[in-house]
């Protein structure tokens, strides 16, 4: 034996075995791509919006932008418009999601209802706006027929109204929570079901005791992204909406910040404090959440 | 609800068929089982005895004939109306309950007051004597611990009828063969009546009263582990028993219901002829390979030795005859691979099959 190779055999695990151990090698590589890009893209923007939220346009103190937001109600007053559109929609997409992910996670054809479902997230909310002036407007099909039919005598007023862009929300983030809730749905074992019903239990106590508690954090998981999604609502909230008064989303408040007063610090401070309102209401659900049994939710097994 | 917790009788299958689309997968089976009776479903994988369970849980509709609670018919009945006891293959623990709510469920469902269920909670608990480990969740469990919550979960109830689907093909050897004394010790202490599937032919010998084989949807053969073990009524039975030597001969003497098989290459095997094997006709003579051991007789079977292992008491070896059968055999001393040894079986030790009809 040679004496580098003894060398090699007395001085213990080599260094790459030692970073393997503590879980670097190469496939940890593959991440850095990701890492470079969320920093070009998300950390540094965020750190200089930031920032540039301190340093108002005509001078004055840091928080002068924030206390403006807070002291002008046309400002601050946008904040309980968008939670009035966002909360409704994702709680009432949330429902709508749990009972159908129930059936279609029985079917044979799921891949079929999937690519459906999926096509209105590949639209846009823009298609889904126009498709919404075609079809709800004062002119729309909606409105004519029922008009035909003698059931209404004067057009509806669903576009640029809240309901305009309530619905356009709901249809553009539905597949988005219905695939979500699905999967955490076929994600649970379906033998549990079974085992429940042999020992009794009705299909609504069967719901009750086995799929809600395991159901629940999942639900809290889909609320959340699709809240966060129906909170930055903006180009359906200007098209199909009431952009100056009940649609007034706080994302159309940083928007003429930026584009029509030209203030890009105000507009930085509105998109933090949008920010943060997110957070608080995502903090506050994946805060319930750890009240909650987040084990596996297959049989358990040894 | 109409929950069938009263004691029963009999359960009878009467034609119970299970469709799948075009796959027939019960083709009408018909079976009585008494009161207190501990019944093994044996058969290969896919043969439809989980089906079968299932149908008799509830857990799938039968589409045709009836199974019968004595004079009551409940195929027409939901899971939770039958109030059978089921014990899964994978357990199927509620893995968010502790092990004294998974147990407790049950009873709860039924309307049971909380005292009463935590006494047969605890009662049962001690049975099973998992006493310790109520208040873990099943993930913090072992397998075998796992197990015992299950069958737990099943009896609190105290049901007419105990289901279990191969409940011990989860588990290592050592806790299988623990866990099937604690099972049968069960089944005692509690006089229910049991209904146990497997595939594995040791497990249903050693648990079950009577053992029903089926086999593509059909019962092949009903009878008690003795019965079944010493002469099985079909050929594929019989290989599913453990008769793994399966020799073509020639009938060429009888004398009794023993028949004398031409085998080749000079070699004889006697046997008991079973129902069906004709003189001059082919006839399959069948041997465990603990039943076939090398001779000094020159009607022994010559076959060349391929492989040969150890097995503690004795050595089990793969001999493989001029014409290429292979057969299994036993030996008290070890043989050389490549050795050419005449292998030969007592009469009483051999069963003769007529030839199936492909």
């Amino acid at each position: 034996m040679t004496a580098a190779s003894s060398a090699a055999r007395d001085s213990g695990p080599t260094l790459a075995q030692r970073l393997r151990i503590r879980g670097l090698d190469g496939v940890t590589l593959l991440v850095v791509p990701c890492v470079l890009l969320a920093i070009a893209l998300f950390v540094y923007p965020f750190f200089y919006g930031l920032w540039l939220s301190f340093q108002p346009k005509n001078g004055g103190a840091a928080l002068t932008n924030y206390q403006r937001f807070f002291t002008e109600p046309f400002l601050s007053k946008t904040i309980w418009t968008t939670l009035r559109l966002a909360l409704p929609v994702t709680l009432l997409n949330l429902f709508l999601a749990v009972p159908i992910a129930f059936r279609v996670r029985l079917m044979k054809r799921q891949r079929l209802l999937t690519t459906i479902l999926v096509l209105p997230i590949t639209l846009g909310t823009v298609l889904i706006a126009e498709g919404m002036l075609f079809y709800f407007g004062p002119q729309g099909w909606l409105t004519r027929t029922l008009m035909w039919l003698g059931v209404i005598s004067q057009p509806l007023h669903v576009v640029h109204t809240y309901w305009g862009v309530f619905l356009s929300l709901v249809i553009a983030i539905f597949p988005f929570t219905f695939l979500l809730t699905l999967s955490y749905v076929t994600g649970i074992d379906p033998s549990l079901e079974q085992a429940a019903a042999t020992l009794g239990a009705s299909p609504a106590a069967r719901f009750r005791e086995i799929f809600l508690p395991l159901l629940l954090p999942g639900l809290a998981i889909t609320f959340c992204l699709s809240f966060v999604q129906a909170f930055s609502v903006l180009p359906s909230a200007v098209l199909v909406g009431d952009p100056a008064n009940t649609t007034r989303v706080i994302s159309i408040a940083a928007y003429q910040a930026a584009f029509e007063e030209y203030d890009y610090s105000l507009a930085s401070a509105i998109a933090m404090i949008m920010g943060a309102v997110q957070l608080m209401v995502v903090v506050v659900v994946l805060g319930g959440r750890t009240l909650l049994y987040r084990g596996p939710v297959a049989a358990a097994k040894g | 609800m109409t929950v069938a917790t009263t004691k029963f009788e009999t359960l009878r299958l009467e034609d119970m068929s299970r469709d799948f689309g075009t796959f027939n997968a019960l083709k009408g089976l018909n079976l009585t089982i008494r009161r207190g009776e501990f019944i093994a479903l044996l058969g290969p994988s896919g043969c439809g005895k989980t089906t079968a369970l299932n149908c008799i849980a509830g857990l799938l509709d039968v589409t045709g004939g009836r199974i019968m609670l004595d004079d009551t018919r409940i195929d027409t009945l939901r899971p939770e109306e039958r109030g059978f006891g089921m014990v899964f293959q994978n357990y199927a623990l509620f893995p968010h309950m502790s092990v004294r709510r998974n147990v407790g469920f049950g009873l709860k469902m039924r309307g049971v007051p909380k005292a009463e269920i935590a006494a047969r909670v605890d009662a049962v608990l001690a049975t099973v004597r998992l006493s310790s480990q109520a208040d873990k969740l099943p993930g913090q469990l072992s397998g075998g611990q796992q197990q015992r919550v299950a069958i737990a979960r099943a009896i609190v109830i105290e049901p007419p009828l105990v289901l279990m689907d191969e409940p011990l093909s989860n588990l290592d050897a050592k806790l299988r063969l623990e866990m099937r004394g604690e099972i049968r010790r069960i089944h005692q202490s509690l006089g229910s009546t049991t209904i146990y599937v497997t595939h594995d032919q040791e497990e249903a010998l050693s648990l079950a009263d009577r053992i029903v084989v089926i086999r593509e949807g059909v019962i092949r053969q009903v009878g008690t582990p003795a019965e079944l073990y010493a002469s099985p009524a079909h050929l594929d039975v019989a290989d599913f028993m453990g008769f793994r030597n399966r020799v073509p001969g020639k009938v060429i003497a009888r004398d009794g219901d023993l028949v004398t098989l031409d085998v080749g290459d000079g070699a004889r095997l006697i046997g008991h002829a079973r129902d069906g094997v004709r003189d001059g006709a082919v006839g399959i003579a069948m041997a465990r390979p603990d039943d076939l051991a090398p001779t000094d007789a020159a009607s022994g079977i010559p076959a060349t030795i391929e492989t040969i292992e150890y097995r503690g008491r004795e050595y089990h070896g793969l001999a493989r005859t001029a014409g290429g059968l292979e057969v299994f055999f036993s030996a008290p001393s070890a043989h050389p691979v490549g050795d050419l040894v005449r292998l030969g079986a007592d009469p009483d030790r051999v069963l003769v099959y007529p030839e199936e009809k492909p």
